[in-house]
C-alpha cells in the first residue's frame, strides 16, 4: 500500500510544482510550447508515474531515480564558466556542426538560431517556435502526444527548450550535425529538454547526439525527441550516452516515417548509472525502412534499459532491430522490443535480435523480444540469446598464442562491432570502436582532452 | 490463384464444433453464488475432513483480497462469480461396481465422444478415470495399478483415504496464494485426480482422465496432483471435449506435479472445450494453473499440449527445475479459429545446476482469432550451466487474425546459455505450388502443411492421443475436410 501512496505523492509533487511555477516555466519558454502544457499536466495526472513491475517498466525503478531531491531550474542557465573553454570534442577527423545543450537549454554564442552551411536550420527550439511557428505547430508534440507514458506528459508539461534541426526539401547534407548535451551544475539537478528533428521530402541528414556530464553532481534527464522523416528522406541518428554513473537518463524518441523514408538510429550506452531509452517508431508510409540498433556495455551497478516499439502501420515496410550488450560486475539490463504489424500492413519484413553476454554471476539481464502481428502475409522473426563467449573461439585464439585476456577482449570487441558498423559516419565509427575498446578494457572512455574527471 | 486459396482457407477455417451435444442427466447442484457457506456446503457434501475445509476457507479469504489480473493479451468479458454454480454432481443411486450400473445416458455421451469405457477397458490397456462434471463416475484398472502400489483415484477419494499424502503435497507446487484463479480453485475445487507412483515403479500403462463439462452454468474446478517418487515413471493424459452451450462456462483447474530424484513425469493434454460459435458467442473460459517441480536431482517433467478449443485459453504449464541435472520440456500446439483467444506458453525456472529446458510452441491462428505465446525463462544465480532453447512459430491463416509472441528471458548466471527464436509467417505459396504440382489439391495441401508444421509437437504425444489430436487439428481448422 505504501508504494501506491508514494507513487501518488510523486505525481502530486510534480503537479504541485507545475502549479507553483507555471508562470516561470512559461515565461522562460515560448508561447507555442506553452499551449501544450495544460493538456500534458492533465494527462500526467491521469497516467501518473510508471510503476516498477508494470509491463512497460518491469524492471526499471523510475521512482527511485526521481526520489532524489533534485533542483529544477526554470530560469536562465546559472552556469558561470564558459562551456567552450572546458569542453572540446576531440574525435579525430570528425567534422561536424556543433550545437550545445547545457542543462536542457540551448547554449548560444549570441545567435539563438542559425542557418548552417548546406542549408540546415538549427538552434533553440523555443526560438524556432517564434521564428517558424508553422513548422513547429505542425510537428511539435504531434508524435509524442499519443504516448501512454506519464513521463512523456511530464516532459511536455515542463520542457522549455531543446534543439531544433530542420532540413528543407531536397537538401542533402553530408556534414553531420552534432548535438552535445551537457549536464553541469553546482547542485544536483534535473533537466527536461525537448528536441525536434525534421527532415523534409527527399532530404538527407546525419545527427550525432552525445550525452556528457561535466561535474560530479547527481543528474536526472527526462528528454523527449521527436523525429519526422518525410517522404523519401534519409536520416541517420547516432546517440552516445556517456554520463557519469551517478546520473540517470530517461530518453523518449518518437520517430515518424513517411513513404520511402529511411531512418537508422544507433544508441551506444557506455556510462551512466541509470539509463532508460524508449524508442517508438511509426512506419506510416509504404516502403519505409527503419534500422534501430543499440549497444550497451555496463559494469558496477549500472542499469541500462532499452525499450523499442516498431509500429508497422503501412504495408511493404522493413524494420530491423539489433541490440547487443555486455554486462559485467553487478550491472543489470533490460531489453524490450516489440514489433507491431497492423491489420493491413501486408508484406512487412521485420526482424529483431537481442544478444547478451554476462561476465559475472551477479550481472542480470532481462530480455523481452515481442511480436504482435495482425497481418498474414508477413515475414517476422525475432531471436534472443544470453550466454558467454564461445569456448571454441577462445580456444582457437589461445592456440594462436593470444593470451586469455586478450582473446576475451578480442571476442567481446567483435561482438560489439556488429552494432558499431551500422553507424553511418565513418570518423565516428572509428571513434566509437576506440571508446568501446577502452571501455571493455576497463580504461576511462572519456574523450582524451576533456578537462573533467567524470569517468 | 490467390482468390482460390483464400476461398479454400475460408472454407477450411469455417468449420463448426462437432462435439456439441448436451446430455440430460439429473444433476445434484447447489444454488448459484459463492460465500463461506457455499464452501462449507461443498466440503460437507464431499464428506471432507476438517483440514480440507480449513484449506478451502483460507483460500477463499485470500481470493477475496485479490483482483482479476489484466496483463494477458485477452479480451475477457467481466465474469460474475456470484452467478456461477460451484458444485454439481450427476445424481447416483448407489455406489457402482460395474459398468452396467452407470447411467446409460452418460455412457451414451462417452460413446459419442469416441471413448467407450468398455472398449477402452478391454482393448487399449488405458485406465480411464472419467470425470463427469464434479464427481468421479467410474474408475477402471484400479486393481492392476494397486498391485504395483500405484494410487490412481479421484481427488476426493484421496482426501479421505490418503490424507497424509494430500496434506504433504497439495498446494506445495501451486499454493493457494499463487494467483487469482488458483485461489478460486483452491476454495471451490470439485474433484479431480490423484496419482501416486511409489519408489522405483514404472507405471505400466498410460493414465488418462477425460474431463467433461456438462451441466449448464457450472464452473468446473478440477484439481490434479501427481507425485512421482524416486526412480519412478508415469505418463499421464488429459483430454476434454465439452458440449455446446450458449452461456460462457468457467473452467479454472490446477495441476500439480512433484517429481523426486530421477523420476520422470509426462503430462499430455488435448483440450477441446467448446470454443463458441462463429460469432464468438458462448464458449468455455479455460484459466488453468499447471505447474510441476523437479524436486530431486536428474528428474524430468514434460508437458505436451494440443489446444484447439475454448473461447479463451489462459494457461502456462510450468516447470520449476530445482534439482541438479533436471529437465523441463514444453511442447505445444495452439489453434485458434473464429473468435477464439489464447494466451498460453510456459515458465521454466532454473534453480539447480545443469538444468535444461526446451520449449517448442506452434501457434496457428485463423478467422478473427488472437493467439499469443507468452513464456518465461528464468535462470537463478545458482543454476550453473543452465541451458534453454525456445522455438516459437506462428502461422497465420487469413488476414484478420493475430499471432503474438511475448517471451520473457531473465538470466542471472553467466554460464547459462539461453536461446529464443520465433517466426511468424503464412503458408508459403511456393509450398502450396509444390504440392499442387505433385497433384495434391490445394485444400489437401494446406491440411498436409499444417500437420507437418505441428508434427514436432504431435510426435511427443502418446499414440492414443496423437491420433485424436491430429483429428482435432483438422476438425478445428478444416471444417468439412476430414
Amino acid at each position: 500500500m505504501s508504494t501506491i501512496a508514494e507513487k501518488k505523492s510523486l505525481t502530486d509533487q510534480f503537479l504541485n510544482l507545475y502549479r507553483d511555477r507555471a508562470d516561470e516555466i512559461s515565461a522562460n519558454s515560448a508561447p507555442l510550447l506553452n499551449t501544450h502544457r495544460d493538456f500534458a499536466v492533465k494527462r500526467l495526472g491521469q497516467l501518473g508515474f510508471p510503476v516498477k513491475g508494470s509491463e512497460e517498466y518491469r524492471y526499471a525503478d523510475i521512482e527511485s531515480v526521481f526520489r532524489n531531491d533534485l533542483e529544477k531550474q526554470f530560469g536562465e542557465n546559472k552556469v558561470s564558466i564558459d562551456i567552450r573553454d572546458i569542453f572540446h570534442c576531440d574525435v579525430p577527423d570528425l567534422d561536424t556542426n556543433l550545437l550545445l545543450l547545457v542543462n536542457g537549454r540551448y547554449y548560444n554564442d549570441g545567435q539563438l538560431i542559425k542557418e548552417l552551411p548546406g542549408g540546415i536550420i538549427a538552434g533553440s527550439l523555443a526560438e524556432a517556435s517564434r521564428k517558424y511557428p508553422d513548422i513547429i505547430e505542425k510537428h511539435y508534440n504531434n508524435y509524442a502526444i499519443g504516448s501512454k507514458d506519464g513521463l512523456v506528459a511530464l516532459n511536455t508539461a515542463f520542457a522549455q527548450d531543446g534543439i531544433f534541426i530542420y532540413v528543407p526539401k531536397g537538401v542533402k547534407v553530408e556534414k553531420p550535425v552534432q548535438v552535445v548535451n551537457i549536464m553541469i551544475s553546482d547542485n544536483d539537478l534535473m533537466a527536461q529538454h525537448r528536441n525536434l528533428f525534421i527532415a523534409e521530402k527527399d532530404s538527407e541528414m546525419k545527427i550525432v547526439v552525445c550525452d556528457h556530464s561535466l561535474s560530479a553532481q547527481r543528474f536526472l534527464t527526462n528528454s523527449v525527441n521527436e523525429v519526422y522523416t518525410a517522404e523519401g528522406a534519409q536520416v541517420s541518428l547516432t546517440r552516445i550516452q556517456n554520463e557519469h554513473n551517478g546520473s540517470a537518463q530517461i530518453t523518449h524518441s518518437f520517430s515518424h516515417q513517411e513513404t520511402r523514408s529511411r531512418l537508422s538510429a544507433s544508441t551506444i550506452s557506455l556510462h551512466g548509472g541509470f539509463i532508460r531509452n524508449n524508442l517508438f517508431v511509426t512506419l506510416n508510409g509504404e516502403h519505409a525502412e527503419n534500422q534501430s540498433t543499440g549497444l550497451y556495455l555496463s559494469d558496477k551497478g549500472q542499469y541500462i534499459d532499452n525499450f523499442v516499439h516498431i509500429d508497422h502501420a503501412s504495408a511493404n515496410c522493413f524494420s530491423n532491430q539489433l541490440y547487443k550488450g555486455v554486462l559485467d560486475d553487478y550491472a543489470s539490463g533490460s531489453f524490450t522490443g516489440r514489433i507491431l504489424v497492423r491489420r493491413d500492413a501486408q508484406k512487412t519484413n521485420a526482424y529483431q535480435s537481442n544478444n547478451n553476454i554476462l561476465l559475472t554471476d551477479d550481472a542480470k539481464m532481462y530480455s523481452h523480444p515481442q511480436l504482435e502481428i495482425y497481418a498474414d502475409d508477413v515475414k517476422c522473426s525475432h531471436g534472443s540469446t544470453m550466454g558467454q563467449l564461445d569456448e571454441s573461439a577462445l580456444f582457437y585464439l589461445r592456440s594462436r598464442g593470444i593470451n586469455h585476456r586478450e582473446s576475451r577482449l578480442l571476442l567481446m570487441f567483435a561482438f560489439a562491432h556488429e552494432v558499431i558498423q551500422n553507424i553511418k559516419v565513418p570518423a565516428l565509427q572509428e571513434r566509437i570502436d576506440d571508446l568501446v575498446n577502452k571501455r571493455l578494457r576497463g580504461e576511462l572512455s572519456r574523450c582524451n582532452n576533456c578537462a573533467m574527471q567524470c569517468g | 490463384m490467390q482468390k482460390e486459396q483464400d476461398q479454400i482457407l475460408g472454407d477450411l477455417t469455417s468449420g463448426e464444433y462437432k462435439y456439441g451435444f448436451y446430455t440430460d442427466i439429473e444433476q445434484d447442484s447447489i444454488a448459484r453464488g459463492l460465500s463461506e457457506d457455499v464452501i462449507r456446503m461443498i466440503s460437507a457434501k464431499k464428506n471432507e475432513p476438517e483440514f480440507m475445509m480449513e484449506f478451502r476457507l483460507k483460500a477463499y479469504r485470500h481470493w477475496l483480497t485479490m483482483k482479476m489480473p489484466l496483463w494477458a493479451h485477452l479480451n475477457i468479458p467481466e465474469i460474475d462469480y456470484q452467478d456461477k454454480i460451484y458444485y454439481s454432481a450427476p445424481k447416483q443411486k448407489a455406489k457402482l461396481t460395474s459398468l452396467d450400473e452407470v447411467d446409460p445416458d452418460l455412457l451414451e455421451t462417452f460413446n459419442k465422444l469416441g471413448i467407450p469405457l468398455e472398449e477402452q477397458k478391454h482393448l487399449s490397456g488405458v485406465a480411464v478415470d472419467a470425470v463427469m462434471d464434479s464427481v468421479s463416475v467410474k474408475t477402471t484398472f484400479k486393481e492392476t495399478l494397486a498391485e504395483r502400489g500405484i494410487i490412481f483415484c479421484s481427488f476426493s477419494e484421496a482426501v479421505r483415504e490418503y490424507p497424509d499424502l494430500i496434506k504433504k503435497y497439495m498446494g506445495s507446487v501451486v499454493p493457494y496464494t499463487d494467483n487469482y484463479f488458483a485461489a478460486l480453485n483452491s476454495a471451490v475445487f470439485s474433484d479431480g485426480s490423484f496419482c501416486y507412483i511409489p519408489k522405483g515403479v514404472r507405471c505400466p500403462m498410460e493414465l488418462s482422465t477425460y474431463f467433461r463439462i456438462n451441466a449448464a452454468n457450472t464452473g468446473q474446478f478440477e484439481r490434479t496432483l501427481i507425485v512421482a517418487e524416486d526412480n519412478s515413471y508415469v505418463s499421464y493424459m488429459e483430454g476434454c471435449t465439452a458440449p455446446m452451450r450458449d452461456e460462457n462456462q468457467l473452467h479454472a483447474a490446477i495441476v500439480e506435479i512433484v517429481a523426486m530424484e530421477s523420476a520422470e513425469v509426462k503430462y499430455a493434454t488435448v483440450q477441446n472445450w467448446y470454443p463458441g460459435n462463429k460469432e464468438g458467442k458462448g464458449g468455455v473460459y479455460n484459466f488453468v494453473t499447471k505447474r510441476g517441480i523437479c524436486k530431486g536431482d536428474n528428474s524430468k517433467i514434460s508437458w505436451t499440449q494440443v489446444e484447439t478449443g475454448s473461447a479463451i485459453t489462459w494457461k502456462y504449464p510450468s516447470c520449476i527445475l530445482r534439482g541438479k541435472n533436471t529437465t523441463g520440456e514444453f511442447y505445444s500446439v495452439a489453434v485458434t479459429n473464429n473468435h477464439q483467444q489464447a494466451d498460453t506458453g510456459t515458465k521454466m525456472i532454473h534453480i539447480g545446476e545443469n538444468s535444461k529446458s526446451i520449449i517448442v510452441s506452434k501457434g496457428i491462428s485463423a478467422g478473427v482469432s488472437n493467439n499469443s505465446y507468452r513464456g518465461l525463462v528464468k535462470v537463478l544465480p545458482g543454476a550453473q550451466n543452465a541451458r534453454n532453447f525456445s522455438q516459437c512459430d506462428s502461422l497465420l491463416l487469413g488476414d484478420k487474425c493475430g499471432a503474438h509472441t511475448f517471451p520473457y528471458i531473465e538470466s542471472g548466471n553467466q554460464s547459462a546459455i539461453i536461446e529464443h527464436e520465433a517466426t511468424t509467417s503464412k503458408i508459403g505459396e511456393d509450398q502450396i505450388f509444390y504440392c499442387n504440382q505433385r497433384g495434391i489439391a490445394t485444400e489437401d495441401a494446406i491440411g498436409l502443411i499444417i500437420n507437418g508444421y505441428a508434427k514436432e509437437v504431435l510426435n511427443k504425444l502418446p499414440m492414443e492421443f496423437a491420433v485424436e489430436a491430429q483429428k482435432l487439428l483438422q476438425i478445428s481448422l478444416e471444417g468439412s475436410v476430414g
